[in-house]
């Protein structure tokens, strides 16, 4: 399977995302510079983590201007997986495709350590070969992960599910102690109601090598392998 | 006249001397115009030039089969074999950090990172070596605080994992903290690219940000002197770093070196155009013609003397073929910089700046990069220290008040936990980190297209060097080489940054002699070449001088990565044992001499070598089975031991009888045993059945090797006990003190970019 990975002028994780993907699933990634808007054939898109345009205006907020990523927004409106890591989560955000914001860490300073997280919403693209509640030790590395959104859209978030991982405990407790940069209700990362696009800000791409001192950031590249698989089952079945 | 303008010579408004200036005259057979005695000013300052240090500096050993690229160029590079390699190269930032720490540190990173792929090479990996004055003093906090987040902030932009470092508080650098940044880079041999500028007629180019007004005199005058007060007046001097282009340019540069589109690369840092042009024309033995008007600015109505002063960050000088400029070009604008054709390279050995076609300088290159006055000025030797005896009236500690102690120098800002600091920096990005900071004595990194590892270390003088420059400075470097060598690697090479005062001074100047003499000697004697690095000199404010302060960042490789050495033990139920001279430590310059009794004095130990290099052979060899390995130093053994504890996972504790003290001759005090500091005792554990292979290695290689306790199950605790009496029984969360000092000096520092 096809992983298109898109490169904004300031992505820093764009190298470490493709080679997590072939790592993980055995499919070749490419690297989409962000002034086309041909994804190459892709089956999946991934944003990757970094700095894109410095993050001078705002986290993610210029790169929905760019063709690489007016494309990924059109195909993910036609069901294209989209997994967004880190800046990748800002980026998705700022472009409409989730919802909320990511606002400064609560304590103002940027934190790079291991962050356990819960799998709240296995339904998605990005989760399907997880178990509900499943944990996962995943590397963190941001400034501005706090995720925040108004009370009503929070509580239509949680309605629908989109909800996808939350920070807990060694126990599996969502508890604010565990919570590493003040994000609303211990939010970890979101999915789009369809299930496709999955944002997350922890760092699954930095967890496929247990050299590297883990191996939990595979079962979400290889999710999307099943989920595809079902979508295609599904509309073979439709078709 | 030009000798006087306005109220001051005007050599003087450009940081030279009378003779310096009479130098120029000759050397031009007639006085510099305003625009050549800037360039001159720049170079010839002690920050560009060397010119105090450059005579000493050759006796440091810098050759061997590993060296690719010595000293010389903008970094070493040693090989790695099978067509790889690594760059290396160490400077400071400290008179810009002192002045304004977040962009002073921010923009040290940001200058290392491109003497690095100016090389050809991908930055791998960031270092940094800190010292501030003690945290008690409102204006040290805030400097650790803002240069921690200065160094954060262009690391983690442009996606380079800072991986280790060392920080440390003392007295001597309240004023002028120090900011040492280190900087590795992987690269394929047939990448190498050279900051030259070879081929009369080939274009130069100038790569990056616009120029602006920022930073000039930033090397004659800011880093180039003493400060009479706190400089903040000097501001406007530092420059501001821009690390969204600054990871431009790392792309943009690294595809025009793998596609070899250039003949040479540098970058610009200090000096500015001035200094990029004399040194590729000067390393090339070539000229340089520059159209100055051709470079794009930031604002209008610059000076020929500003622009070619300016110290604005991000910009790069390309040389390239005529027929390969539009390529050259096409590549920046794929990656939205600037490239513009400023000049050419010449054959007559000279740098000619023109202004609209009137020239406004024409100096001969080399008199720029190589011409400087080198200076052997006067020199008193320090005086030869005596060991410290306690005597009566500072009785040794009592076995009850061991424990609290140990507590105490856990909780000292040097010995604690630098992860306040260090969890700010992406340490994770790039994927190849083995060994994070916190988790070893050097970080290991693996270098994907052999399997191989690197391991790094950045370690510092200070306090000893002061007490005794010479064996301050060998100190520095065996530690530095045990440190690789205890995360299992094999020293490779060094980079070095010597931070001193005023070398104006005969005792600073003797203290700096010394220093070179006794890294000299200890890479001889372990035979590690150096590949280049740094000189900061008049670190001083208001006449507040710092210690003599060698930073040593030491390279070491690994046949595969996989066995990457933590210092915490691995498992429950290992064996721990001490390698080296257990009794061999001394109170004097130790962290304990200076908490408990105010001082510190005395003469340090100096390195055995054959201990140090049966050390580095023994650790070095993957096939004993060593799952950890700790030296021991600020604090000495007990805190080495706390040290294992606190850096395992948090499942295993250490169970430890040490022998009861004796010294050699005199009865050794508990003190100095336990927190007495002295070189070559390192920490290991190792499973049951490894321990014959170990004590017969170590016999064969005449190094003591004592089997003191074992790795025990239910969580962080050390059970430390002396001839069999129990001294204290420490459980995870009275050791934790280790964990929080730092942060809780530095939280509530303001934040936020």
């Amino acid at each position: 399977m096809r992983a298109a990975v898109i490169v904004f002028p300031g992505s820093n994780c764009d190298a470490d995302a493709a080679w997590a993907w072939e790592q993980a699933t055995g499919g070749p990634a490419v690297r989409i510079w962000h002034d086309t808007a041909d994804l190459g054939g892709a089956e999946v898109a991934i944003l990757p983590g970094g700095f894109a345009y410095g993050d001078y205006l705002r986290c993610g907020a210029l790169c929905r201007f760019s063709p690489a990523m007016q494309a990924v927004v059109a195909a993910a409106g036609r069901g294209l997986p989209v997994l967004g890591i880190c800046n990748g989560f800002q980026i998705l955000c700022e472009a409409g495709l989730l919802p909320g914001v990511l606002g400064r860490n609560a304590h103002l300073r940027f934190v790079c350590t291991t962050a356990t997280v819960r799998v709240d919403q296995p339904a998605t693209a990005w989760t399907s070969a997880c178990a509900p509640g499943q944990r996962l030790r995943l590397p963190i590395a941001h400034g501005e992960g706090r995720y925040w959104l108004a009370a009503e859209e929070l509580a239509a978030l949680r309605q629908r599910g989109g909800v996808v991982f939350r920070y807990c405990d060694a126990s599996g407790e969502a508890a604010a102690e565990a919570n590493p940069n003040g994000s609303l209700d211990q939010i970890a990362g979101v999915c789009n109601p369809e299930g496709n696009v999955v944002g997350l800000m922890p760092h699954p791409e930095r967890a496929v090598d247990a050299l590297l001192g883990g191996t939990d950031g595979r079962v979400l590249l290889q999710s999307v392998l099943r989920w595809s698989t079902r979508a295609h089952a599904g509309a073979a079945a439709r078709g | 006249m030009a000798e006087q303008r306005g109220l001051a010579p005007v050599w003087t408004q450009v940081g030279l001397t009378a003779a310096e200036y009479r130098d120029i005259c000759a050397r031009l057979g007639r006085e510099p115009n305003d625009v050549e005695l800037g360039m001159f000013g720049a170079m010839w300052s002690e920050h560009c030039s060397y010119k105090s240090s450059r005579a000493f500096l050759g006796r440091l050993p810098t050759e061997g089969p590993q060296v690719l690229v010595g000293p010389g160029e903008n970094a070493g590079v040693l090989d790695l074999g099978d067509g790889h390699a690594v760059a290396l190269r160490m400077e400071s930032h400290n008179h810009p950090s002192a002045v304004e720490p977040f962009q002073g540190a921010a923009t040290g990173v940001g200058g290392i990172l491109r003497d690095i792929f100016t090389m050809g090479a991908r930055p791998v990996a960031l270092l940094d070596g800190l010292r501030f004055g003690l945290p008690d003093g409102e204006r040290n906090r805030y400097l650790a605080a803002r240069v921690t987040e200065g160094i954060a902030h262009y690391g983690n932009c442009v996606g380079v994992p800072t991986v280790g470092g060392e920080t440390a508080f003392d007295p001597a650098y309240e004023g002028n903290p120090l900011v040492n940044v280190l900087c590795v880079g992987y690269l394929e041999t047939r990448h190498l690219q050279r900051g030259a500028a070879p081929g009369p007629g080939n274009a130069v180019l100038l790569i990056g940000n616009r120029t602006g007004r920022d930073g000039i005199h930033g090397a004659s005058l800011l880093a180039s002197r003493t400060f009479a007060t706190e400089a903040s007046g000097l501001r406007p001097a530092v420059q501001v770093g821009d690390p969204f282009v600054g990871k431009l340019l790392i792309e943009a540069s690294l595809e025009l070196a793998t596609r070899g589109l250039l003949r040479g690369l540098n970058d610009l840092g200090a000096a500015g155009i001035t200094s990029a042009a004399a040194e590729t024309a000067g390393r090339a033995g070539t000229g340089v013609v520059l159209d100055i008007e051709a470079v794009p600015c930031r604002e209008e109505g610059m000076t020929p003397y500003e622009v070619m002063l300016s110290e604005s960050q991000e910009r790069m000088l390309a040389v390239a073929a005529p027929n390969d400029v539009a390529a050259v070009e096409a590549v920046c604008r794929h990656f939205g910089l600037q490239c513009a054709r400023i000049g050419s390279v010449s054959d007559d050995g000279r740098l000619r700046v023109r202004w609209h076609g009137e020239v406004v300088a024409d100096i001969p290159a080399a008199a720029l990069s190589h011409g400087a006055p080198r200076y052997r000025r006067r020199q008193i030797r320090p005086a030869a220290a005596t060991a410290w005896s306690p005597g009566p009236r500072r009785p040794d500690l009592r076995p009850g008040d061991v424990a609290p102690t140990l507590l105490a120098l856990l909780a000292r800002p040097t010995i604690a936990s630098k992860a306040w600091l260090y969890r700010q920096y992406d340490h994770q990005v790039q994927t190849n980190t083995v060994l994070p900071p916190g988790r070893g004595d050097a970080a290991v990194l693996r270098h994907r297209p052999t399997g191989r590892g690197i391991a790094l270390s950045l370690d510092m003088g200070g306090r000893l060097c002061a007490l005794d420059p010479y064996t301050g400075a060998a100190l520095v470097v065996a530690e530095a080489a045990r440190n690789v060598a205890c995360a299992g690697g094999r020293p490779l090479g060094i980079t070095n940054c010597l931070n001193f005062p005023n070398p104006e001074r005969p005792t600073v100047m003797g203290a700096f002699v010394r220093t070179i003499d006794g890294m000299a000697a200890a890479c001889r004697r372990l035979v590690i070449p150096v590949t280049g690095g740094n000189v900061s000199l008049y670190n001083e404010t208001a006449g507040r001088a710092i210690h003599p302060t060698p930073a040593v960042g030491m390279l070491g490789v690994l046949a595969d990565a996989g066995a990457a050495r933590g210092s915490g033990p691995a498992a429950a139920g290992q064996v721990v044992c001490l390698l080296g001279p257990a009794g061999r430590a001394r109170l004097d310059g130790s962290e304990y001499q200076v908490m408990r009794f105010g001082r510190s004095a005395g003469r340090p130990l100096a390195p055995q070598w054959a201990v140090e290099r049966a050390l580095l052979s023994v650790l070095g060899d993957a096939d004993l089975g060593l799952a950890s390995a700790h030296d021991a130093a600020e604090g000495g053994l007990a805190v080495a031991l706390a040290e294992c504890v606190l850096t395992a996972d948090g499942t295993v504790g250490l169970d430890v009888d040490l022998p009861a003290p004796r010294g050699q001759g005199t009865a050794l005090r508990l003190d100095s045993l336990l927190f007495g500091e002295g070189p070559g005792r390192v920490v290991v554990t190792l499973a049951e059945d490894a321990l014959a292979g170990l004590l017969e290695r170590c016999a064969l290689e005449a190094l003591a090797c004592r089997r003191i306790g074992r790795t025990v199950p239910g969580g962080a605790r050390l059970r430390l006990a002396v001839g069999g009496r129990v001294l204290c029984d420490l459980g995870g969360d009275e050791l934790g003190v280790w964990k929080g000092a730092v942060g809780a000096w530095l939280d509530g520092q303001p934040a936020g970019g």
